[in-house]
């Protein structure tokens, strides 16, 4: 549910808090239209939205990457039809992780604040659009105290850098022919690919600025030091898993906050000692593993992995759902743990 | 003064070297429309024929800023335009740009946000009846009868059952200052449509009726005659409804519509009967309009 985000923002608009125009816009397919023209006449733009919507604006998710338009938007993560569900697991945005956006999934309030912040930052640079993946409810509709920082001196002045302007003519998603669109896909890739360092030295700029932190900006690990077993998840359920992993101790907790891209050799690094890894997935390849895991068990082949489903449609993830997938480890197959 | 021609700038903002095929009417209305909004303009479109034909990485056609999304968010990304533009207090003509399919078909409820917002944008849509760039599919646009790849001349399909939507009635019900229908035959009364639909502090919509030789089977040269068959047999009725009053170009000594037709492959099929039935379709609509115009103000201008 976006729709608090959206809420507060016209909020901050109209109490002068926020300079910016608000678009209200019939459909998220337009919405995030509007952002794109929004971006690509010179302006920052945001937008929000999640599930059905996502699933609508599917399109112009590439598009607007592939115009390299710096746009950012927050999801707040909540099931697809059908059966409709409005509760939340990772389906919408893990449908939409090959659309050339940069993902970084959060686990509270705080680190959502933190994080959005330094999306547009990241999106400027790099000019890949970014995309904020909170749960829905979970986070989305939380009451939290928060640390809030004044941030314009952070973000500072908008640096797009295509603009449309009369005085300088250019062409913005034109056609590519079999000549030259896999060149243009391949410097996506390459930037894509890079982008990781982008993140990473943004985030450290935001910690030594407001000494918060997540990790290196990509991967956070909790109680990981001297441990063989490790669990790998994204999202709110990790604060769940770190409560676990301190009552029982057997475990450390790998936090993928970043997904894309993906931090291979990040995370190869701190489970350089770990043996045995569980990974929790919100959402599912239907026909394959789930996400998460297919990535991990492809960037860590010589360990012993297994992969869960958990969570989905708002089902809790639970103490005993995090005990059920660290003493699973081992067994074959996509293990539903309900 | 810019050396004009005919009343229309001598300048091509929309250059020779794109890919239409020869006698194109779609590329004949982006010239004109072009020529009206002028240097200070960024243009918005819709994917379709004119879009494919103009703009092939990396060469374009446009010496204006240009910008082109999907097939039907044209007027969302113009919107976010504008309203980017505005808040930096820049003054730019909006020009957003589609097929009928974009128009129509898919892009309606975007266009529809688009006005309901009240952004000030002129939207123009070049109507060859029919999805064009994808081979000549139907749209809602495609008239009566008409033979389409989709609408076959068979047994149980006889050309498009269904006659062409209403749409610039439908923007007009929107309650917008002004929208108006053209052609590429009279360049300089579309030229004069463009100019007033960007002066309007809103949105403006103009439906420009622009016939396609390869999906309407005509010769190359036949464009601007096939074009005046349309308006003097009233086929293609040329108006404005400006704050809601309906003013329609007057047509002497109306034609029938047999020469409009047989000029054309896509309508090769029709019988006797369907002809009549198309003219009595025809007729009638013209008769509605000219009651319609001495009725004064038609449509409620809410913006
Ligand atoms: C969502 C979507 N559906 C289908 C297409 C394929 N497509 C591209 S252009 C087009 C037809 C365009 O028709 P129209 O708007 O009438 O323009 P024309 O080509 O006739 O000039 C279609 C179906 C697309 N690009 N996007
Ligand atoms: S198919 Fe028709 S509209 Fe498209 S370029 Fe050719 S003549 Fe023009
Ligand atoms: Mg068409």
């Amino acid at each position: 549910m976006d729709t608090h985000i959206v809420e507060r923002l016209a909020e901050y608009v109209d109490n002068g808090e926020l300079n910016s125009e608000l678009i209200y816009a019939e459909s998220e397919h337009s919405m995030f239209s509007a952002a794109a023209g929004a971006s690509a006449a010179g302006a920052r733009s945001f937008t929000a939205s999640s599930s059905q919507g996502l699933a609508l604006g599917f399109e112009v998710l590439g598009m607007i990457s592939g115009m390299r338009l710096p746009v950012v938007a927050a999801i707040a993560n909540r099931a697809l039809s059908s059966p409709i569900n409005i509760w939340n697991d990772h389906s919408d945005t893990m449908s939409v992780k090959d659309m050339g956006w940069i993902q970084l999934y959060v686990e509270s309030a705080q680190e959502s604040f933190d994080t959005m912040v330094q999306a547009f930052k990241i999106a400027e640079e790099t000019l890949i659009p970014v995309m904020v993946c909170l749960d829905g409810f979970t986070l989305s509709h939380v009451t939290e105290p928060l640390e809030l920082e004044n941030v314009s001196s952070f973000v500072g002045k908008y640096r797009g850098k295509y603009v449309l302007d009369p005085k300088k003519p250019l062409l913005m998603g034109p056609v590519a022919t079999p000549d030259s669109y896999m060149e243009i896909k391949e410097l996506q890739q390459k930037d894509m690919l890079d982008s990781k360092n982008v993140v990473k030295k943004i985030h450290n700029e935001y910690k030594k600025k407001y000494k918060r932190g997540y990790g290196d900006g990509l991967i956070e690990t909790y109680n990981l030091k001297g441990k063989k077993k490790a669990l790998i998840l994204m999202g709110s359920a990790v604060g769940t898993a770190r409560v676990v992993s301190d009552e029982e101790k057997d475990f450390g907790v790998i936090k993928l906050k970043c997904f894309r891209p993906f931090p291979e050799e990040e995370l190869k690094k701190v489970c350089k000692d770990v043996k045995e890894i569980a990974v929790i997935d919100r959402s599912l390849s239907f026909g394959q593993d789930s996400a998460v895991y297919t990535e991990v068990k492809k960037c860590l082949p010589n360990k012993k992995i297994s992969g869960f489903v958990a969570g989905l449609g708002g089902r809790d993830i639970t103490r005993k759902t995090i005990k059920d997938a660290v003493n699973q480890i081992g067994k074959e197959g996509q293990i539903w743990l309900k | 003064m810019a050396e004009m021609i005919l009343g229309l700038p001598k300048e091509e903002l929309f250059c020779s070297g794109h890919t239409s095929c020869s006698g194109c009417g779609p590329a004949l209305a982006m010239r004109y429309a072009l020529k009206a909004a002028g240097k200070n303009t960024v243009v918005v479109h819709a994917t379709g024929c004119m879009e494919v034909v103009s703009s092939a990485y990396p060469l374009s056609a446009w010496k204006v800023p240009w910008i082109h999304g999907t097939f039907e968010n044209a007027p969302a990304i113009a919107s976010g335009i504008e309203r980017a533009f505005k808040s930096k207090g820049k003054k730019v003509n909006i020009l957003a740009i589609g097929g009928d399919g974009a128009t129509f078909d898919i892009g309606l409820g975007a266009l529809s946000g688009m006005i309901e917002r009240g952004h000030k944008v002129c939207y123009i849509c070049y109507d060859n009846e029919a999805y064009m760039n994808t081979g000549k599919q139907r749209s809602s646009a495609s008239p009566l009868f008409a033979n389409t790849t989709t609408t076959p001349f068979g047994k149980k399909i006889h050309g498009k059952l269904e006659p062409k939507k209403p749409l610039p009635f439908i923007v007009a019900a929107h309650g917008v200052k002004y929208v108006a229908t053209a052609s590429i035959a009279n360049p300089q009364d579309f030229y004069n449509k463009v100019k007033k639909g960007l002066a309007i502090d809103g949105p403006s919509f103009i439906h420009v009726f622009a016939p396609c030789q390869f999906g309407w089977k005509f010769p190359t040269d036949k464009t601007i005659e096939i074009t005046g068959q349309a308006i003097k047999s009233c086929v293609a009725p040329i108006y404005e409804i400006e704050n809601g009053i309906l003013k329609l170009n007057k047509v002497d000594n109306k034609i029938k519509i047999d020469n409009y037709l047989n000029m054309q492959g896509r309508y090769k099929h029709l019988n006797k009967e369907e002809v009549f039935q198309l003219q009595q379709f025809v007729d009638d609509r013209w008769k509605f309009l000219t009651e319609l115009e001495t009725k004064g103000k038609v449509f409620d201008v809410v913006q």
